[in-house]
């Protein structure tokens, strides 16, 4: 099943943030949404889980419109997603264990011990394992970040959001991410959303892309199509060169 | 010039405005509260911990405030009196003011400090670190994980510690009129029960509860509708003990209109 935001439209106050955004992310596929900081990225994450409700358009995940569920609905419907937060949002009263226990702790039929091991094996696949004691604070950004990733792939959702997961990490670890993305996807058929400045990552794990600017679509298509994209825009982000937009303008 | 006589009542209009607004957007949070004490698998155990957070940890401010309370009302009733009225009406002044007024208002008030900027800070800061949203997203209610715990807390908690602060202060009291006053025992005790109502009683129950619930309310109010960092924080740790303190004393007057 696919997530899909159709012609979105939000304002907060008198900003208005997305003006009409579309994009698909297919069935089994990572999308990667590129865009300008501040460009409406998180906020359409947002959106997808109703963490933020759209003035206009609709948004479907899983075949639900999103939008119009219930609560009931609506936490029916998280139980499938992940989400990584950008600044990885822990819980910094918990242990990162607890931390990353905490989705699994909200599923029926999970022992103790089912629990202690799953969290086990999703802070070794991102390189966290042994620290589960420790508390958040003791943790740099990018462990943090890591550990963030764990909590969201904890419960094996079928769709997980990545806001900016290798933004501020050393190449090294953005490899293992990026491969750990890959690999949610070929093993567990996750359907993900990425959101990335990192156009090296990026290349590593989209299967399609888009771009927002100005609050709406300025690009969808495969990494072959963007590479080949004669859009200024587009360019001017893939090859981090913003003087095209204005030789373009 | 009629602009300049129009603005004080247009920001009187705006202040209202603000006003009811914001009084809507807490009621809808109550009611959301109420509606997810069914959530009772969320709430239940956090409420113990906020409830050793909400009350033990009050108890020596509560305590230092009620003590100092009760030495100062036993001594300027001393020197109000000037021998025309007989002493044993210290006892009756401290008992009544301590239990009535000074008790449970003093304790909310320091309470709204304590407790209430403790709450909206740390729910400001789970909110602008996207920790509540985290909560969201793994199907935690975040009301019902969140403000209920600490309300209900603020509600059971509130009178336990008054009513210590009470006892306290009475005894801080006494133990001035024996010996600073010049007093019996007796003619301390004779006071302070010579117009004792157990209607009393239930006046400071209904005080200290409403006090705790609308500290801890306001407070929660406040953290989870913190926007932009950490300056955000410190702007709505403000508001809540701001807010909470002058609701404390309108309610202070309006029980002392509607139940005495
Ligand atoms: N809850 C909110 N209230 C008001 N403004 C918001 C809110 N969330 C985001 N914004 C604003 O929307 C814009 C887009 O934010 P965001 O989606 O976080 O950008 P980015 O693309 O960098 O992730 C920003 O200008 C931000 O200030
Ligand atoms: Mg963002």
């Amino acid at each position: 099943m696919a997530i899909e935001l159709r012609d979105v439209y939000k304002a907060f106050g008198s900003k208005e943030v997305l003006r009409g955004f579309s994009a698909e992310a297919r069935d089994g596929e990572t999308l990667v949404i590129l865009g300008g900081s501040g460009s409406g990225k998180s906020v359409t994450l947002k959106h997808i889980v109703g963490l933020l409700e759209p003035d206009r358009g609709e948004v479907w995940v899983d075949g639900l419109r999103v939008d119009e569920l219930d609560r009931e609905g609506l936490f029916e419907l998280r139980r499938n997603v992940g989400y990584v937060f950008q600044f990885a949002a822990l819980f910094d009263s918990m242990t990162v264990a607890e931390n990353v226990g905490m989705g699994l702790k909200r599923l029926t039929g999970v022992s103790k011990e089912d629990r202690l091991r799953r969290v086990e094996e999703c802070l070794a696949r991102v390189d966290m394992a042994g620290y589960g004691e420790r508390l958040p604070a003791e943790l740099s950004g990018g462990q943090k970040k890591r550990v963030g990733i764990a909590r969201a792939i904890a419960t094996e959702p079928r769709y997980i959001l990545y806001d900016e997961p290798t933004t501020g990490l050393d190449p090294m670890t953005r490899a293992v991410i990026d491969e750990l993305i890959n690999r949610m996807k070929a093993e567990l058929g996750v359907t993900g959303i990425v959101i990335t400045h990192d156009m090296e990552s990026a290349f590593r794990v989209a299967d399609r892309f888009a771009m927002i600017h100005d609050g709406k679509q300025q690009f969808q298509g495969s990494p072959d199509e963007i590479r080949s994209s004669a859009d200024p825009m587009v360019r001017a982000f893939i090859e981090g060169r913003p003087e095209l937009i204005e030789e373009a303008e | 010039m009629t602009s300049l006589l129009r603005a004080p009542f247009a920001a009187i209009g705006r202040g209202g405005r603000t006003l009811m607004v914001g009084l809507g957007q807490w009621g809808r949070m109550v009611w959301e509260a109420i509606v997810s004490l069914r959530d009772v698998d969320v709430w239940l155990g956090l409420t113990l911990r906020q409830m050793t957070r909400v009350g033990v940890d009050s108890v020596p401010i509560a305590l230092f405030i009620a003590m100092f309370t009760g030495i100062v009302l036993a001594l300027q009733a001393s020197y109000t009196f000037t021998g025309a009225i007989p002493l044993y009406f210290v006892g009756v002044l401290v008992g009544k003011t301590m239990m009535l007024e000074l008790g449970p208002v003093l304790t909310g008030l320091a309470l709204s400090g304590r407790v209430g900027a403790n709450i909206s800070a740390e729910l400001g800061t789970m909110r602008v670190t996207e920790q509540i949203d985290a909560l969201e997203t793994m199907a935690y209610p975040p009301v019902a994980y969140l403000v209920v715990p600490r309300v209900l807390a603020g509600i059971i908690m509130f009178p336990l510690v008054t009513a210590l602060a009470i006892g306290v202060g009475i005894a801080a009291g006494w133990l001035t009129s024996l010996q600073l006053l010049d007093m019996s025992t007796y003619e301390f005790v004779y006071g302070l029960t010579l117009f004792f109502q157990p209607f009393d009683v239930t006046f400071a129950m209904v005080k200290t509860i409403s006090f705790g619930f609308v500290v801890t309310s306001i407070g929660c109010f406040y953290g989870f509708r913190t926007r932009g960092g950490a300056e955000g924080v410190g702007r709505s740790t403000t508001q809540a003990v701001v807010v909470s303190s002058m609701v404390i004393l309108v309610l202070d007057a309006f029980w002392a209109i509607t139940l005495l």
